[in-house]
């Protein structure tokens, strides 16, 4: 659906994307992380055919932004940041008016004005001046825009952006239910909602394209399979000893608890499981273990650590 | 074709929905009426053999409404999406840079032709109390409407492009004010190069949108007048569309 090939943009001096090259199928959605700054919107700015690239070749559903723009931009549905609108208009006004505009005839622009304001949620402030709308019910207008010609892709420029955490729970859901039919693009800079939401996740750190892959692959990747805890009842030394020995760790963090128990942190080196052994361990010494746990890593764990560290990067030159 | 009818209605809405719209209506009516009352209060008694038309032209109100009212007209056609940034989700709807400006560009223009339709009104009444008739010929009346609708596209085209080039209503405001003045006041250049005589002031003659009012409201439109402004009009719409292409443009590496 979406096919970039070392895209670079720059603005003046600044080098807004840096050799930027991914490809998005069918029917995934696909989450942009990056910290505020790091290139997102000019990504999807290049998507929706607004701006050109510095160099390098984008195509989306095979015609490129550059020549075929007005292919590209009948099969997108694109919500830019901040979501601007016509606050003049009332939303059921706005939406026809929009789909009237993406080529839709006029019979059709009103059935799908009515089933996105469905789908939106939108039905009870169909009549309603956009001026006078929450942030939440604007966010939706935004989204029903997008939707309103049932574009091939739908691209969202940080699309849960001021809204209060019921609203983004709401939204999350519609973009979940979007995605079974639609391909998704959708940026953010809350590691969260990514999570949530997307099948594959691309994280953006100045321009660049850190790392990508599923929320699990990354979670196992940057964490090494996972940190063990457990509370074990034994002696510190004997503790130590058989703990070093039960695989590679990167990390043994003891610390005392109350009725002489032991929290124990392990962190392996390699992708590996410890539970099983530490239960094996405490079995065979015949330790009391009360707790044993994987503690699996944020993607929060995984931007942090991937951005910091160009970061550092940058401040080692 | 068929998106720009769409968002000329959309465009035309704008006008007619925001309090920007009235106001300029309002005072734009206000004006040409003490204009009015001013150039019938001096002649009244009077016997008049020019059209009254001309004499209207010739205060300072008419100029003002095409001077000052145009920019404020055109300063919301681009600078105002540019800065709420609905521009963005216009041009990534699957619209031509072409059908973008002729539709701003168009409601521009008839907003432009609505604001003069209170003169319209004047006229009517010196219909009424002159009898009809003899006393009152339509030709002047028309061809007059046809120099201010010219006047009006060229003043309009301006617009466009001032308002093409900023995010700002106000800065684009004074650009079209300053490009319009600037060809308004052409118009007296003649008179400084005239002693001189040359080339200079030939080309300074043609320029001047005094004489050109003045055929028009006399009746006479003189093809080198229609061709002029529509010239002008057209080369004005061309640079905005230039201006609106300009951000797909590739930077030069």
């Amino acid at each position: 659906m979406i096919e970039v090939e070392h895209l670079h943009r720059r603005y003046g001096r600044k080098q807004a994307v840096v050799n930027v090259s991914f490809t998005v199928r069918r029917g995934e959605i696909v989450g942009l992380l990056g910290p505020n700054g790091a290139g997102k919107s000019t990504i999807l700015r290049i998507l929706a055919a607004y701006l050109p690239g510095t160099s390098g070749t984008v195509r989306v559903a095979g015609f490129d932004v550059g020549r075929d723009s007005l292919e590209v931009r009948r099969r997108i549905g694109y919500m830019p940041e901040n979501n601007p609108l016509y606050l003049d208009l009332r939303v059921r006004e706005y939406l026809k008016f929009r789909a009237r505009l993406k080529g839709l005839g006029f019979r059709r622009s009103r059935l799908r004005a009515d089933v996105v304001l469905e789908q939106c949620g939108l039905t009870d402030v169909a009549h309603q001046m956009i001026g006078t709308l929450s942030k939440g019910y604007r966010q939706r207008v935004g989204l029903a825009d997008a939707l309103i010609h049932e574009p091939e892709l739908i691209l969202l420029d940080e699309p849960t952006i001021g809204l209060d955490p019921h609203q983004i729970r709401v939204f999350r859901q519609l973009i979940r239910d979007l995605g079974r039919e639609h391909t998704i693009l959708l940026s953010s800079h809350i590691l969260h909602e990514v999570e949530m939401t997307s099948t594959r996740v691309l994280i953006l750190n100045e321009g660049r394209i850190v790392v990508s892959g599923t929320p699990d692959e990354l979670r196992l990747r940057m964490a090494g399979g996972g940190q063990v805890v457990a509370e074990i009842q034994a002696g510190r030394a004997e503790l130590e000893a058989a703990l070093e020995n039960l695989a590679p760790l990167q990390e043994c963090v003891l610390s005392p608890l109350d009725d002489g128990y032991w929290q124990v942190q392990l962190t392996p080196r390699t992708v590996v499981d410890l539970r099983p052994a530490v239960y094996e361990l405490a079995v065979q010494r015949q330790w009391k273990l009360r707790e044993l746990a994987l503690r699996r890593h944020s993607l929060e764990d995984v931007f942090v650590q991937m951005t910091r560290g160009e970061e550092e990067q940058e401040g080692w030159e | 074709m068929k998106v720009w009818w769409i968002l000329l209605r959309r465009e035309l809405g704008a006008y007619l929905m925001s309090l920007t719209g009235y106001v300029i209506l309002a005072v734009v009516t206000f004006l040409l009426g003490v204009g009015f009352t001013l150039v019938v209060m001096a002649y009244n008694g009077d016997s008049v053999t020019v059209p009254l038309t001309e004499l209207f032209y010739s205060t300072l109100f008419f100029w003002l409404i095409l001077l000052v009212a145009t920019p404020v007209i055109t300063m919301r056609l681009f600078a105002q999406e540019r800065a709420a940034g609905t521009y963005e989700t216009l041009m990534t709807a699957p619209v031509g840079e072409v059908e973008v400006v002729m539709a701003k560009f168009t409601a521009g223009f008839l907003f432009y032709a609505l604001m003069w339709s209170p003169l319209l009104a004047c006229l009517g009444i010196v219909h009424h109390y002159t009898g009809g008739g003899s006393a009152f010929d339509w030709w002047p009346v028309a061809s007059t409407g046809v120099g201010i609708l010219l006047m009006g596209a060229l003043y309009v085209a301006i617009g466009c492009l001032a308002s093409a080039l900023t995010r700002s209503q106000i800065v684009a405001a004074i650009l079209s004010f300053a490009m319009g003045l600037t060809l308004f006041l052409l118009s007296f250049a003649q008179y400084g190069l005239e002693t001189r005589g040359g080339w200079m002031a030939d080309a300074a003659g043609y320029l001047s949108m005094l004489d050109h009012m003045e055929d028009f409201v006399r009746g006479v439109v003189d093809t080198r007048r229609v061709v002029f402004y529509l010239s002008l009009t057209v080369l004005f719409l061309f640079l905005t569309v230039k201006v609106v292409e300009s951000r797909r443009w590739k930077q030069s590496a």
